[in-house]
């Protein structure tokens, strides 16, 4: 039993609850204290997953490879990024309502980011259930962490209700699987899965139920009801948080449950998986036109992204999965970014969330304006912004693959899509109002934002050494 | 390293975002800025026509391959590399760009009056990704400069623009946009079948009929729509008409260009067989463009508009010319889109300078200016007969050639291409006599003035390009001549071993 491959995550638990100790005997909230430590921890953590060994560990639970290196990095940088884009709203809040400066908060991202990381190194069915259950019930604290506003409640209370549910098919599924294959460790149910013989329907109906529960937790068509509602419910920089690591991890997960046990199974899961990302994708394109809210118009766009990735997950190869994670990587930055500037757009002390917000906003706010000009092209796909680049390395895996009818509809659909996009930059530019210009943005998020936009533009003129840690994390899982 | 011992294709590329940078950096009261802007923006933009005389200068026109290569890594081990060239089709496009771009900026000098430095940062980068869709070697590398167009243009469109730019700004995106992502789809597809985006190489390499059709329809719909060919040209009146004029300039002289170049560059070179076989369908609707664009341009009230539908007709004998694959046609082509990039640029510009002193761009709003305005009127005339084709002036050149090569390939094309050299003289003629010609009666048009030093100094170099490329034309084709026989042979031996292979089959 090699117990040293958990270090990060057993080290990050432990100063989780440190912290949460040391939150208790603070005299003030302890907010800013905690949110520091947190950053810290995630930070050592981050350290120990690059130092760390690598290698199966606790009789086959879990495993530290590269690919879950890869993920375990992005996880810790997302987490990190939604930390400081809390830090100054969460001590201002709108006027009337109670703080959520509470030295909870930081902890709660911290479990969250603990069950995620534990998520991408599962290498067994349970270790992921235990992973999926951490990583959810904290995210469900902090969608209701606003207690005194109903809206905060309600995507709390939605997002439980759902995900328990959600929880439920997945655990469902385990079971099923785990009756009819007689395992639930990743590398076992691989090898008994080789035998096409051995593959029986309600292994197949198992296998369905897990694919559900996962869609649901990385918000694909048909799973996707919640996002708009939470995503808008939700204090944003929750919902900031929610866009980010937590994708990264589903995503991830899902790759790895479908690419490592059930690779032998690609025939039966691949059709399940173009609908979704055909689905995902159609879906967004449309819904989001007719979105005033921003909160809500990004949700759809996360519906629509998720779709995108799941081409590479269809593609079921290492090109595919490659995708996935260079897409991932630059979602992250240009998510953390673009809601960066939703939560500056405040006006005394307030928290706006209608595009038409915005409008004018190009005259009122140069330097905001143009950050999110390029989020929304790169959002949109439009080179020379690392989005385009992610869309290049995902379609390039459903080409090799031949998969056209997916190609062309995606492609489809982020022609679509760039009209949403592209008419919130119109209302910043384009009208001649003079917009009335935010609350002064505290440094925090013009820092988040700015690292974001400074990736997103110039990712194109490094991408190799991106390229080629995903690459090598993705060659991992096809050994 | 190349023959100029220096990266010179790249600092032409990237020498506009320096001056992006030092705009950037401007600081101080905003009359300041914006003459600061306008001067930084001048200067950059000079200094890279300059820099373009060096390439024109030191390139060897009698090779036929690509000239000025440089390569730098990129993403190596993934078939993408940064790589910079251009031969005798790309040459002239590159000095299009950077001769067009100090006259547009000169042109938007007083026009210009909100955001004037937003407006200088636009306009450069619009320069850095014309100049590099014409100077990359990579597809990757030409595919992001060719959408990454679609930005500053948007904005260019949709922020200086007249009335309705919103619309017209959203339709240009969307309508770009949509052709370009099943282009992208094509250099995936090239990408998997030959393992590189290499410009040079995907020329040689022979891509299986069946996939030559599926990509050939993949980049029509991009070049197509770019182009803009019938019945894909609706966005190009309401982006002519909504946009300042030197983003109507830029869009007539450089960015349509993009699609006919993006023809010569990959379809015909890359996709011979499926070329060939799409010819006469191009033909055809090619030809419904030079006719119907033609007679709706006679019915235009707007004078944009009528110049907008007249560029949709000449760019139909531009794809008229290309595919014909062979020399003559091919040169015409060319030819015609650098006359039709000078001309129609400077058109639009004649109509930004009544539109700057009477706002309207109304035909019926004007008549007789000939008698206040002697200079323009000569001006636009010498205009008006380029953009009809008179002998001497820029256009005679390139539509010749184009109808004596497609005479090769039948009568009825030719005749049909000719009917809009007649069709274009009808309405340019018609449009030059309703606006100088007859009685001065309209009360403001009285005190019209003349044109001002500025825009003498802006129409100067057009008026002798225009002469330049009527009287001496073989100073032009001289620099393509050997990259188009080059393509040509290609085209006839890949055909050959084509229909050889078909033989041996049978």
């Amino acid at each position: 039993m090699n117990w040293t491959i958990a270090i990060p995550e057993i080290v990050l638990a432990c100063c989780g609850m440190a912290i949460l100790i040391l939150g208790v005997f603070q005299k003030d909230d302890g907010f800013k204290l905690c949110s520091m430590l947190v950053i810290a921890a995630l930070g050592v953590a981050g350290v120990l997953v690059v130092a760390g060994a690598q290698g199966p560990g606790y009789h086959g639970m879990v495993v530290a490879d590269s690919f879950s290196t890869f993920c375990r990095i992005t996880i810790l940088v997302a987490s990190g990024l939604g930390v400081l884009l809390s830090m100054d709203y969460n001590q201002h809040p709108d006027a009337g309502h109670q703080k959520l400066g509470r030295f909870e908060y930081p902890v709660l991202i911290l479990f969250a980011t603990v069950g995620m990381m534990i998520m991408v190194s599962a290498s067994n069915l349970m270790t992921l259930y235990m992973g999926v259950e951490l990583q959810s019930l904290s995210i469900y604290v902090l969608a209701a962490f606003a207690r005194d506003t109903t809206r905060s409640s309600e995507a709390g209370l939605k997002y439980f209700v759902l995900g328990a549910l959600a929880s439920g098919l997945l655990l469902y599924g385990i079971s099923l699987v785990y009756g009819f294959a007689g395992a639930t460790g990743f590398s076992e149910l691989a090898r008994g899965l080789a035998d096409p013989a051995s593959v029986s329907t309600g292994l197949i109906v198992g296998l369905v139920f897990v694919v559900a529960g996962l869609s649901f937790k990385s918000a694909a068509v048909p799973f996707h009801m919640w996002t708009p509602d939470v995503y808008e419910g939700a204090p944003t920089p929750v919902t900031a948080f929610m866009a980010t690591a937590p994708k990264v991890a589903a995503l991830a997960l899902f790759v790895r449950v479908l690419i490592g046990p059930f690779g032998h199974l690609i025939g039966e899961w691949r059709q399940l998986i173009v609908l979704i990302s055909i689905g995902s994708m159609l879906l967004s394109a449309f819904a989001a036109i007719g979105q005033m809210n921003i909160k809500r118009l990004l949700a759809y766009s996360s519906i629509g992204h998720v779709g995108y990735l799941m081409i590479g997950l269809a593609a079921g190869t290492a090109v595919g999965v490659r995708g996935v994670l260079i897409y991932l990587v630059t979602y992250v930055f240009m998510s953390a970014g673009i809601f960066a500037c939703v939560i500056a757009m405040r006006r005394k002390g307030r928290s706006l969330e209608s595009i038409n917000d915005l409008a004018g906003l190009g005259k009122s706010d140069p330097a905001m304006a143009l950050a999110l000009v390029v989020f929304l092209f790169s959002l949109a796909g439009i080179p020379p912004f690392s989005g385009f680049w992610a869309k290049y390395f995902i379609f390039i895996a459903a080409v090799d693959q031949g998969m056209w009818i997916l190609a062309v509809l995606g492609m489809a659909a982020s022609g679509i899509s760039a009209y949403y996009y592209i008419r919130v930059i119109r209302l910043m530019y384009f009208d001649t109002a003079a917009g009335v210009a935010f609350d002064v943005r505290p440094m925090s998020l013009s820092v988040v934002a700015g690292a974001g936009a400074i990736f997103t533009t110039f990712f194109f003129l490094f991408p190799a050494p991106l390229v080629s840690a995903a690459e090598a994390a993705a060659k991992v899982l096809f050994l | 390293m190349n023959q100029a011992g220096f990266p010179l294709l790249s600092m032409l590329t990237f020498l506009p975002l320096v001056g992006v940078a030092i705009i950037l950096t401007i600081r101080g009261e905003e009359a300041v800025v914006a003459s600061n802007a306008r001067w930084t923006a001048l200067w950059t933009s000079l200094l890279t026509a300059l820099l373009s005389v060096v390439l024109w200068a030191k390139f060897d026109p009698s090779d036929g391959g690509f000239q000025f290569v440089e390569t730098a890594e990129w993403l190596p081990a993934w078939g993408i590399t940064y790589k910079m060239g251009v031969d005798g089709i790309s040459l002239l496009f590159v000095m299009l760009a950077t001769v067009l771009t100090p006259i547009c900026i000169l042109a938007a000098w007083e026009t210009i009056q909100s955001r004037v430095r937003e407006f200088m940062i636009a306009f450069l980068v619009l320069e850095t990704m014309m100049v590099g869709v014409f100077a990359s070697l990579d597809f990757v590398l030409f595919y992001m400069f060719f959408e990454g167009v679609l930005i500053p243009m948007y904005l260019i469109i949709g922020i200086w623009g007249g009335p309705r730019r919103v619309y017209a700004a959203i339709k240009f995106f969307l309508y770009t946009l949509a052709g370009s992502l099943l282009l992208l789809l094509a250099v995936l597809a090239m990408w998997s079948a030959a393992g590189t985006t290499d410009i040079p190489t995907l020329m040689t390499h022979a891509f299986s009929p069946r996939v030559q059709t599926w990509l050939f329809l993949a980049l029509f719909a991009s070049f197509a729509v770019k182009v803009p060919m019938w019945p894909l040209h609706t966005w190009l009146p309401d982006a002519h008409v909504e946009a300042p004029t030197s983003g109507s300039v830029i869009l007539a002289g450089v960015l349509i260009k993009m699609g006919a170049y993006g023809f010569l560059r990959f379809s015909v070179p890359m996709l011979p067989d499926a070329s060939q076989e799409f010819a006469p369908f191009i033909f055809a609707i090619s030809v419904i463009a030079v006719i119907y664009a033609s007679l709706v341009a006679l019915a235009q009230t707007d004078m944009k508009k009528l110049i907008a539908y007249s560029s949709v007709a000449h760019m139909g004998i531009v794809t008229i010319g290309i595919f014909t694959f062979n020399a003559q046609g091919i040169s015409g082509a060319l030819f015609q889109m650098l006359s039709h990039g000078v001309v129609s640029g400077a058109l639009f510009l004649c109509v930004g300078v009544v539109y700057d002193r009477i706002h309207t761009r109304e035909i019926a709003r004007y008549g007789g200016l000939s008698d206040r305005m002697p200079a323009y009127a000569i001006t636009f005339m010498l205009f008006t007969m380029a953009s009809i084709g008179l002998p001497g002036t820029a256009g005679f050149a390139g539509e010749v050639l184009v109808l004596v090569g497609s005479l090769k390939i039948s009568l009825w094309l030719s005749l049909l291409g000719g009917m809009g050299m007649i069709l274009g003289a009808a309405y340019m003629l018609w449009l030059y006599r309703r606006m100088m010609f007859g009685a001065l009666d309209k009360i403001d048009l009285k005190g019209i003035l003349d044109l001002s030093p500025r825009e003498i100094a802006i129409f100067a170099p057009l008026v002798l390009l225009t002469l330049w490329m009527g009287i001496y034309p073989s100073s032009f084709t001289g620099f393509f001549e050997a990259s188009v026989g080059r393509m040509v042979d290609h085209h006839q031996a890949a055909i050959g071993a084509a229909t050889k292979l078909a033989g041996v089959l049978r």
